[in-house]
């Protein structure tokens, strides 16, 4: 599809909550220490944030959502849609989005929906969220996005482990009427479904004893079971590096907009190397891609707006900034966004207590 | 692309290799560590100096440094 525009539509705040606990990648003691200095190096994580069994990615969203209601002075029943994207919901059945609907205390007749996308999740829940209160009915709609990514990742998988750390955000959504337009190019290539991919315990591996517990040497330094995230470095590399420059530069051209004219480029952290080289290949100055990486890892579709909190937090709060976001990775799916925020609510990073 | 440029390029962006270390017909896990890591750094390499895709396939087949440049010039030469 080409080019498509989502107008009226505002993001007036944006926050973002992470558990207590740190984990130091130094500590990373599968592997040998020349090997480890190599690997933080090169995808860029010395530190993140892994959250205690038995807390969800739900916990860390609500923390996030209710600050920023109560920092926006929203009336909760206003809010007429929530929208939870997330690959590690609460249950299996039923959809987190409902459990968050009751939590945060938002009236009977609130949207409360899940889609299940991660990397590029952030970008298509902005189109979904928009998409719908664009039509004008829905003046007030919460995103909630994030990721438990620590929980299914092995410990003896040095392909996956020091990459990932969790986080949960919201976004506050509103119409405004004299709002500029979002502009989006979103795109999916199913048949690298398998590149990113939690086998086991879905309906077409369904969770066996014999099967899907039992840990496999994938390779060197990799191992698995099923219901382990796994992760083909090369595939999702390559991929990334074929798809996100046109997706960009089209999204750029049909819009009329310079690189020059963009403010902050927001990618999707995965690692530095990738993000690195994306850059470069784009030819953009380093200081308007900003990274949360060092401190809080891969977030899933949690690092656009863990990285706007975490490094564009003040300026956000105080100034009129045109952003190009993008996501790319799981599904595989991609997608990037043009869109201006000004003077929008940004509180602090939220830590969740144990 | 000669192979010397593209040599030169690999000693520089490994931190491992010394300039003027590498001749054409070196092994490359005999030089410096061969590994996942360090194939994905030399993939990011070739992507944003040659502008080429190479393949995980295509990376176990190479033994040498001279295999590496064939098979980038190769796929420069499919680009032209």
């Amino acid at each position: 599809m080409a080019i498509f525009q989502v107008p009226n539509i505002n993001i007036i705040g944006i926050s973002a909550c992470v558990p207590e606990d740190v984990y130091s990648n130094y500590d990373y003691d599968w592997i040998g220490e020349k090997e480890r200095e190599t690997l933080i190096k090169t995808i860029g994580v010395e530190k993140k944030r892994h959250a205690k069994k038995g807390t969800t990615t739900s916990d860390l969203c609500f923390e996030a959502a209710n600050e920023l209601i109560e920092d926006l002075n929203w009336s909760r029943s206003e809010i007429d849609l929530l929208i939870f994207v997330s690959q590690s919901r609460d249950y299996i059945i039923p959809a987190t989005a409902g459990l968050l609907q009751e939590r945060l205390s938002l009236s009977k007749s609130c949207i409360a929906f899940d889609v299940s996308l991660g990397c590029s999740g952030y970008v298509y829940g902005l189109s979904v969220i928009g998409s719908m209160m664009s039509t004008g009915q829905i003046k007030k709609g919460l995103l909630l996005t994030g990721d438990i990514s620590t929980l299914n990742t092995s410990y003896r998988d040095k392909s996956a482990f020091p990459l990932f750390g969790d986080a949960g955000t919201a976004t506050a959504i509103e119409l405004q009427d004299d709002a500029n337009a979002m502009k989006f190019n979103l795109q999916t290539d199913g048949s690298g479904y398998d590149a990113i991919i939690i086998p086991d315990g879905g309906i077409r591996n369904f969770a066996e004893k014999e099967t899907s517990f039992e840990y496999h040497k994938i390779s060197d330094g990799i191992f698995r079971n099923g219901f382990n995230i796994s992760l083909d470095g090369i595939k999702v590399f390559n991929f990334s590096l074929r798809e996100v420059k046109p997706n960009v530069l089209k999204l750029l051209k049909e819009s009329n907009i310079e690189i020059d004219n963009i403010d902050y480029f927001v990618f999707h952290q995965a690692n530095k190397l990738m993000n690195d080289t994306i850059r470069k290949q784009l030819k953009i100055d380093a200081d308007k891609v900003p990274s949360s990486l060092k401190d809080y890892g891969n977030t899933s579709s949690a690092s656009i707006p863990l990285t706007i909190v975490t490094q564009l937090g003040k300026e956000v709060e105080s100034k009129e900034l045109t952003f190009l976001l993008s996501g790319f990775g799981v599904g595989l799916s991609w997608g990037s966004v043009v869109l201006q925020v000004n003077s929008i609510v940004c509180p602090p990073l939220l830590i969740l207590k144990n | 692309m000669n192979i010397k440029d593209f040599i030169s390029k690999i000693e520089e962006e490994f931190e491992d290799l010394q300039p003027n270390s590498l001749v054409p017909s070196d092994v490359l896990k005999e030089k410096f560590t061969w590994d996942s890591i360090n194939a994905l750094i030399f993939l990011a390499h070739v992507n944003v100096e040659y502008d080429v895709e190479i393949t995980a396939e295509e990376l176990i087949k190479s033994s040498t440094v001279q295999d590496l440049y064939d098979l980038v010039e190769s796929k420069v030469q499919k680009k032209a």
